[in-house]
């Protein structure tokens, strides 16, 4: 069987080709084509296919990443959205948390985005529900007609109903929705309890209406893209990939676009816990750095974490997504001196990719990251980006020198400082993820991929401990690698609170049971024209509750069977739960528990796909890879290094640094004293030298 | 202090030079050390007002006690001074008492942990943090008792003990608190919190220390001082002029009938040194609106202040407190005498940032900002339920941000750093209460060219007899504007009874009885504007109409817009601007509203309240001198 997993960047779009009978893989990198992704798509796919000589009618199963939704938010070209509130209520998006960032006086600079939903297309429906799910007021029909016809009058394009507690009873929501679809029956309309039905009012509408404010823009590319494939490839199955690493099939991805958020960096994630699997190493770091921005994740058996929440810009909302930290560095990012400080910072302006780093020769001046890593040798001239660029080492040398004026340092000691400051930044991540959860990064392998992962890669390990560390071959094309690996996800949740010691586990198995079923539900779109024929015998559930001491705000997420649950056996449950809040706290509380979420999570069926394990010996040896000679400054010297060809290089062999190590996509610097073993999965492993 | 401080390494530490990359790398580590203080507590602590709200703040500090990364600045100095005894390696130190520490806390309220760091047996740096409890005792529930007239009123005061002594946890102190909180698990949880974020903090410097080497890591504290002193005092230089300026603010009364109280402040340069000095400020309140204003952390409040605009990249710390020289009379109403009662401090301590903006931007009009929503007003709701439970809402609220010189004020948000309004939903499921109303109110920012940011209208629906009290200001003198602009709407708090009658409460009182079905109508108070409303852009207020920000008749005469059929009469809008403009007086560099006669003589019309008798001070007078 062919499977394509694909990959859209905000630069290349990167396309893997997997036949899954013979295990081989075959990758393209084509430009991205912002104004409509599919044509980046199609592109990359009729290369790959052409590499590989496959007919592209034979492909079966393509799998995606992209982060339409996620641009629709931070370029503000969502929907017009149209908002309906509790009396009351109709600046729950403008008030928002009340929150402020910055310290103190943070106030003075702090520039506020405007709603999703702006207050002039955000109506009141008088009604009113308790906290326990009693009506307190019914609602008023004749009113709320009136307003919904003001309302369509202004043209919307879509429609979001959230009113306060309908997580406990949605029958207004659902009510007002019907008289929507009268007034006006070409707008869609999304309501609350559906989307997620949780405690908390703002994060309950934000994240309906970046639903509805996305999905638009997300309906359009999907069936642009199931268009094209279904006359290209015989209508071959498509998914999406979530931000919480599964996939979503294409018509619940439509519906549910504001789980794609962080569709992007979910990719690479995934394709780390797969490679990781394939070498044998469940216990990884993932550190993806690219131009702009670098995310980080923990990886622990295989698995990454689950946070509840994604934030896009200035968004956030209550979607799961894998625990990726994000940090606004990158090979891009921007070093300057403060006239007023003296000091060195980095970022946060970046060059982009227009006009870029200065070596780049498209007109960059700034000296960015990437220029540092060309002064100090590490990012060799000859090295071409993504096949055609060239790289010009005294425009990033001119560029650095600014720094080094400004500080009185060599320019080489200002370009390791660049470097030194940004690998700093990216440690903080790194620590996020580890020791602020409980986990010693000495535990744990880092993977470094992106396009400049691999560069900081050695440096990163020194500061984390995290050997070896692995670069996986195709560093830069990763999130294709996870696309295609990945398995079919769903999950659904509700708000109950209840204190455990009053907990009823028949009801809570039942509700769970519930949820399980929506959850199936959502992941087949049973019932809608929709549907999508899945055999869900090879359907597998998992159930988590979140949990908090009563009085605490925030929750933890502890995975339960639905056994113990039924059974009424809280005990290990209430362990658990203390056991994580001791990691994560260092303290437990001799108090109280409460349920407050339930949730349901539905997989489909685990990957099939495999890196074949090349484990004979090479003929070739490790100085047949060798390109040429050349130098890299570190720790303030000067050292002699070489260059190798990464695809020269074989299982078995051992790179010693001082080397670079180049691919088509991506750079690999070792340093002095380290070396760097091909391993049988062709994976790079970075340590110190024994 | 460090006499006090016992080592069983008695070597010095090295003065290295630290190269300038690695200053920067262990910058970035204590920022990130701090935030996870921060994250540590916020997630653990059990009562809203932490939890949510943020009311909690970490720092660590160099040897000698100077704050090197935190908020409010150090007061390790100030304490040590105080502190009778030596500490040693695992002791933590704990107190709430604002006069056995200098105020580096300034109500009881908040719990202060002070942790010496140390390493081999020497004295590497110290950790603090400090957490706002939500109950400890006293004569009103959340033991912030308006119209308390001594701190012994204010709930339990612990002077400076040591809570862990040699890693040893005193596990008989901190019975003793809880035992006489009326929420002793929200305080146990809380109190665990503030703890751990030490801890934290501790680990985190040692392992900095490891990794570096204990001299660079010594060094670098010590560099990073310097560099923020040498950034401040060049904005020093550019900043305040040697003139002598001045500005005068108001505490609206002090809930025992008498106001306003007039806080001054005098600022000027003497070479390198700047100078402010609070005298002329009204002596210290017989009411519990007395702050112990620590010298060290007002100058921390003014770095922040002047940096925040340049590099706010800088990490804040203490290193410029030399070039800062700060004068506070004793006895006044900011360095108050014990026992006089403190527990509602935080109107002063908000005011002084409106008096600090005032003060900075008078030689600065370009960065002048409107009055601020100088103050955190508080909400509190508390009794027994249907079933015999004890129950106790402890809030802090929001209003309008002033108009800042890059644009509006956000609407109904927090001036204080990390705080986050609590959710409407989970009040609900948590309290005998339904929130009716949560929005702002419409015309509360003050108009200008940029707008201020309005004032929440929170409508609270009572479910049971209670008490409530309520905690705020700036009812009587107006959140001022600027360069041309007009000031904030006031704050008021209205009462509809079940019945259908309605009473305007004081923006201060203690245990009001409310009963089930009652509303109470918690109206915060709106950011001053900045600029002429009249050279706001029409595009940009019909904007704000549209959104029911500003409403049709403002728009039209104060903006001087005319909209018509939802779209600007570019024409007429002309024509009547032109029209206000020629009607205008000079524009004032502050709009305070009325004169202080007048407020005083339109009071009960004006606010259904009658107006605060002027403060008596006879007595205080003689207690000053």
């Amino acid at each position: 069987m062919f499977k394509v997993g694909v990959d859209v960047g905000g630069t290349f779009t990167d396309v893997l080709l997997v036949d899954t009978k013979s295990s081989s893989f075959f990758t393209s990198k084509v430009p991205s084509t912002p104004e409509d992704s599919s044509q980046g798509v199609l592109n990359g796919i009729k290369k790959a296919c052409e590499l590989a000589n496959v007919d592209m009618a034979d492909i079966e199963v393509i799998t995606h990443g992209t982060t339409v939704a996620t641009n629709a938010i931070l370029t503000g070209k969502g929907a017009k959205v149209g908002l309906v509130t509790t009396k009351g209520y109709g600046q729950v998006l403008q008030i928002a948390r009340s929150y402020v960032p910055g310290g103190l006086g943070g106030w003075l600079y702090y520039q506020k985005t405007p709603p999703l939903a702006p207050l002039e297309f955000t109506i009141e429906a008088d009604e009113r529900m308790g906290a326990d799910g009693e009506v307190v007021r019914g609602l008023d029909e004749a009113a709320l007609r009136t307003s919904l016809e003001g309302l369509k009058n202004k043209n919307i394009e879509a429609l979001t109903i959230c009113l306060i507690n309908s997580f406990s009873n949605d029958a207004h929501e659902k009510r007002i929705r019907e008289i929507a679809s009268e007034v006006m029956p070409d707008i869609p309309a999304s309501i609350s309890s559906e989307v997620i039905p949780e405690l908390q009012e703002y994060e309950r509408t934000v994240t309906t209406v970046a639903n509805s404010y996305v999905r638009p823009e997300v309906e359009k590319y999907i069936s642009n893209l199931e268009a094209e494939f279904s006359e290209k490839m015989n209508g071959a199955s498509l998914s999406i990939l979530r931000s919480d690493g599964g996939l979503a099939t294409a018509p619940s991805a439509a519906n549910f676009p504001v789980n794609l958020l962080m569709s992007g960096p979910a990719g690479g994630v995934s394709g780390a816990i797969w490679v990781g699997e394939q070498a044998g190493i469940n216990n990884v770091i993932t550190f993806d750095m690219g131009g702009t921005s670098t995310d980080v994740a923990l990886i622990e058996n295989g698995q990454a974490l689950v946070r509840r929440e994604t934030t896009v810009g200035d968004v956030t909302v209550r979607a799961s997504a894998l625990d990726v930290r994000s940090i606004g560095a990158g090979g891009g990012s921007i070093a300057h001196v403060p006239e007023l400080t003296k000091a060195l910072r980095v970022g946060p302006e970046s060059a982009g990719a227009v006009p870029g780093p200065a070596a780049y020769d498209k007109g960059g001046e700034n000296p960015t990251v990437t220029d540092a890593n060309v002064v100090l040798g590490y990012l060799p001239e000859n090295q071409k980006l993504g096949g055609d660029m060239n790289i010009r080492k005294d425009l990033a040398e001119k560029a650095v020198q600014k720094v080094a004026d400004a500080l009185g340092l060599t320019v080489n000691e200002a370009a390791e400082g660049i470097v030194k400051i940004v690998n700093e930044r990216m440690f903080g991540a790194v620590r996020l993820v580890s020791i602020e959860k409980g986990y010693d990064p000495r535990d744990f392998s880092l993977m470094a991929f992106g396009g400049a992962g691999p560069l900081h890669a050695n440096a990163l390990g020194e500061l984390t401990q995290s050997w070896p560390v692995i670069v996986p071959p195709g560093p830069g094309i990763l999130c294709a690698y996870g696309d295609a690996t990945t398995r079919l996800r769903n999950e659904a949740s509700k708000t109950i609170i209840v204190n455990m010691k009053n907990a009823d586990g028949s009801k809570l198995s039942e509700d769970l049971g519930e949820l399980a079923k929506s959850a199936g539900d959502g992941l087949t779109m049973s019932g809608s024209n929709d549907a999508v024929n899945l055999d869900t015998k090879t359907l597998e559930y998992r159930y988590e509750i979140d949990i908090r001491y009563s009085g605490q705000g925030l929750v933890l997420t502890v995975p339960v069977s639905l056994d113990d649950i039924k059974a009424g056996k809280f005990d290990t449950v209430a362990q658990d739960f203390d056991e994580m809040h001791e990691q994560l706290f260092t303290f437990r509380l001799d108090a109280e528990k409460e349920f407050v979420n339930l949730r349901a999570i539905v997989l489909g069926p685990p990957s099939d796909v495999e890196l074949s394990d090349s484990g004979e010996a090479s003929s070739g040896t490790v100085e047949d890879a060798a390109i040429m000679d050349h130098e890299i400054f570190h720790n303030g010297e000067l050292h002699k290094a070489k260059v190798y060809d990464r695809a020269k290089l074989d299982p078995g062999h051992i790179v010693n640094g001082p080397a670079v190590i180049t691919e088509m996509d991506s750079t690999t610097v070792v340093f002095p004293g380290h070396e760097a073993k091909v391993d049988s999965r062709r994976n790079l492993l970075l340590s110190p030298k024994s | 202090m460090h006499e006090k401080i016992l080592e069983t390494n008695p070597t010095p530490y090295n003065r290295l030079e630290v190269d300038p990359i690695t200053l920067d790398i262990i910058e970035n580590a204590l920022r990130n050390t701090r935030e996870q203080m921060d994250a540590t507590l916020f997630r653990t602590a059990m009562s809203p007002g932490i939890r949510e709200q943020g009311d909690a703040f970490p720092m660590i500090a160099n040897v000698d006690g100077k704050m090197v990364v935190g908020q409010f600045g150090s007061f390790i100095h100030g304490f040590m001074e105080a502190f009778e005894g030596t500490i040693e390696e695992g002791d933590m130190i704990f107190t709430n008492d604002p006069y056995s520490c200098g105020g580096a806390v300034s109500h009881l309220n908040d719990y202060l942990v002070i942790k010496p760091v140390y390493k081999d047996g020497r004295h590497l740096c110290w950790a603090a943090h400090f957490g706002h409890m939500t109950d400890i005792g006293g004569r009103a529930p959340g033991s912030l008792p308006n119209e308390a007239r001594e701190i012994f009123e204010e709930g339990v005061a612990v002077p400076p003990v040591k809570v862990f002594r040699k890693g040893e946890l005193q596990d008989d102190i901190i019975k003793i608190v809880l035992r006489n909180s009326r929420m002793p698990h929200w305080n146990e949880g809380d109190f665990k919190g503030v703890i751990a974020a030490c801890n934290i903090a501790e680990r985190r410097c040692i392992e900095m220390a490891e990794r570096f080497g204990d001299d660079v890591f010594y060094s670098a504290l010590d560099e990073l001082l310097e560099r923020n002193c040498r950034a401040m005092q060049k904005l020093i230089l550019e900043t305040v002029p040697e003139e002598v300026q001045t500005f005068e603010d108001y505490i609206c009364d002090d809930a025992l009938g008498s106001g306003p109280y007039k806080i001054k402040c005098s600022m000027w340069r003497e070479g390198e040194k700047v100078i402010f000095d609070f005298d002329g400020t009204d002596p210290q309140s017989p009411g519990s609106i007395n702050f112990l204003l620590n010298e060290e952390m007002f100058k921390m409040f003014c770095g922040t202040f002047m940096i925040s605009a340049f590099d706010p990249q800088i990490l804040f710390n203490d290193g410029f407190y030399d070039y800062m020289d700060v004068r506070i009379p004793e006895g006044s109403l900011l360095k108050p005498r014990r026992p006089a009662a403190l527990s509602c401090r935080t109107h002063a301590l908000g005011r002084i940032f409106d008096v600090l903006s005032g003060l900075l931007g008078q030689g600065n009009p370009d960065f002048l900002c409107g009055a601020g929503f100088s103050d955190s007003p508080h909400f509190m709701y508390s009794g027994y339920d249907k079933n015999g439970e004890w129950y106790q809402l402890y809030q802090i609220g929001f209003g309008g941000i002033p108009a800042r010189p890059i644009g509006d004020g956000p609407d109904g948000h927090s001036l204080w750093p990390g705080f986050k309004n609590v959710p409407n939903e989970f009040l609900e499921a948590y309290f005998p209460l339904r929130i009716e109303t949560y929005e702002s109110i419409t015309d509360s920012g003050g108009a200008g060219y940029h707008r201020g940011g309005n004032g929440i209208r929170m409508g609270y629906r009572f479910l049971e007899d209670g008490e409530i009290s309520i905690h705020d200001d700036r009812w009587l003198t107006y959140p001022w504007g600027v360069n041309g602009a007009n000031p904030g709407l006031r704050s008021t708090k209205e009462l509809v009874r079940a019945t259908g009658e309605t009473e305007m409460l004081p923006s201060k009182c203690d245990r009001f009885e409310v009963k089930s079905g009652d509303i109470l109508y918690f109206n915060t108070w709106g950011g001053g504007g900045v600029g002429d409303p009249l050279t706001r852009e029409a595009e940009r207020v019909l904007q704000d109409v549209h959104s029911g920000l500003v409403s049709p008749e403002a728009a039209h005469d104060i903006y001087g817009v005319v909209i018509a059929d939802g779209a600007v009469d570019e024409a007429a809008t002309e024509a009547l601007r032109a029209e206000k403009a020629a009607d205008k007086s000079e524009a004032k560099l502050f709009n305070f509203g009325d004169e202080l006669e007048e407020l005083r003589a339109n009071c009960l019309a004006e606010t259904g309240l009658e107006p605060p008798a002027a403060p008596d001070f006879s007595k205080s007078r003689l207690a000053a001198e």
